[in-house]
């Protein structure tokens, strides 16, 4: 499955409604440390469609970034029937990454 | 195990790429393992404006990009995995990854080095709730707030400067009486009015209740204390070299660098330290390409010597 790039407006219906479990990064453009777990993300999206990945971009959705207390990027969350159940601050490779999700 | 390389690059920084630029143009199969996307340290930098070549500047993560576009090009394989340990002195050589096992003739080793830390109790506690190591990724965070960075390197001024431009107030905290950084920066920090300096202070404790309000810092000149109060705190102390997976096999200096001179030879044979990782004098973006060239020079030695 894509990315899917999550909003205030889907956020309810697709995070927190989300029967799988989701794996949320917030980042930024112009965060070197975002763009490189980035394409790792895209590639868990793409190899696990069990999950469900979504990427907040915290320019454009700040409201978001302080309802999960985002104050450092990237951070990644893991949510489980719209709730969090694991997060983690700075770039992660990807076992550890799968690891957060299991 | 499938196949093994002519080289192996642990570390896709500028160092470990254009060391693959310089080993594949040379015909040498070429392998770059690197645990996140291309650039390294330089990521954090969002304007690079001594890397020649780039009047304007450029920023580390499209840097990084450029030069493992220009390794691949030559055709270099690059593999997204973290190495867990390796045995150098094996022939040939094994590099064990979370995605199985790889095996060289020659390595180099281009890991480079992390953000150190303070080594207080309560800091882990504290990362992404007030406390960070870039101040370019989290600094709009800190929006017409008060901060502080501890250091006096030129990490610490830059990062200083840039909060500057964004936070209400920035403490410099430095356990010396001046700063180590490069005259560049001196005129810009006095000049901006809303940095304070807080000489011969080291930081004691992190204040806060699950997220910083402070810092307590020991003045050493009367050993007083000071308490600040604080939104955030950057931590820009300097660097420790990524040697684990060397560990016991690699000679290293007492700072934790691996020992190799200017050839980047180690003390095992068809084994190359370069760039940040290594014993030297200066290490910039342009010192770490310079060690990838020599080491790939070196490996392509070592290999028609076999």
């Amino acid at each position: 499955m894509s990315v899917l790039t999550v909003t205030k407006e889907n956020f309810e219906d697709e995070i927190l409604k989300s029967e799988k479990t989701v794996l949320l990064d917030f980042w930024a453009s112009w965060c070197g440390p975002c763009r490189m777990v980035s394409p790792i993300v895209d590639e868990i999206a793409l190899e696990h469609p069990e999950y469900k990945v979504g990427k907040v971009n915290v320019d454009e959705q700040p409201e978001l970034a302080a309802s999960f207390s985002v104050m450092s990027i990237p951070s990644l969350f893991v949510l489980k029937d719209g709730k969090v159940v694991n997060s983690s601050v700075g770039a992660k490779p990807k076992t550890q990454i799968l690891e957060m999700l299991k | 195990m499938e196949k093994c390389y002519d080289t192996v690059i642990i570390g896709g920084g500028p160092c470990g790429y254009t060391a693959a630029v310089y080993a594949a143009r040379a015909g040498l199969k070429t392998l770059v393992i690197e645990k996140f996307s291309a650039g390294g340290q330089m990521c954090e930098t969002s304007q690079i404006d001594n890397y020649p070549g780039f009047e304007e500047g450029i920023d580390g993560f499209t840097l990084g990009y450029k030069i493992q576009s220009a390794a691949e090009k030559f055709g270099t394989k690059t593999v997204s995995a973290e190495v867990l340990e390796t045995d150098l002195k094996a022939v040939p050589k094994i590099i064990k990854t979370d995605l199985g096992e790889f095996s060289a003739k020659t390595v180099i080793i281009a890991t480079g080095a992390k953000h150190k830390h303070l080594g207080l109790k309560e800091e882990d506690s504290f990362i992404g709730k007030g406390l960070g190591y870039c101040a370019t990724c989290d600094g709009m965070f800190y929006k017409d707030k008060t901060v502080a960075v501890v250091g006096g390197g030129n990490s610490a001024a830059a990062d200083a400067l840039y909060l500057s431009k964004i936070c209400k107030k920035v403490y410099l905290i430095h356990r010396r009486d001046k700063l180590r950084a490069t005259k560049v920066y001196n005129t810009p920090l006095l000049n901006a009015h809303n940095i304070e300096f807080i000489w011969n202070g080291e930081v004691a404790e992190i204040l806060g209740d699950g997220k910083v309000n402070g810092v307590k810092v020991k003045l050493n000149t009367d050993g007083s204390f000071k308490e600040i109060p604080l939104d955030g705190i950057f931590i820009s102390i300097g660097r420790s070299p990524e040697t684990d997976i060397v560990k016991g096999q690699l000679q290293l200096d007492e700072n934790g660098y691996i020992i190799a001179n200017e050839t980047t030879k180690t003390n095992l044979e068809g084994v190359f330290a370069a760039g940040d990782v290594r014993t030297k004098a200066l290490r910039q973006i342009v010192t770490a390409a310079a060690d990838g060239a020599v080491a790939a020079h070196f490996a392509e030695e070592y290999l028609n010597s076999l």
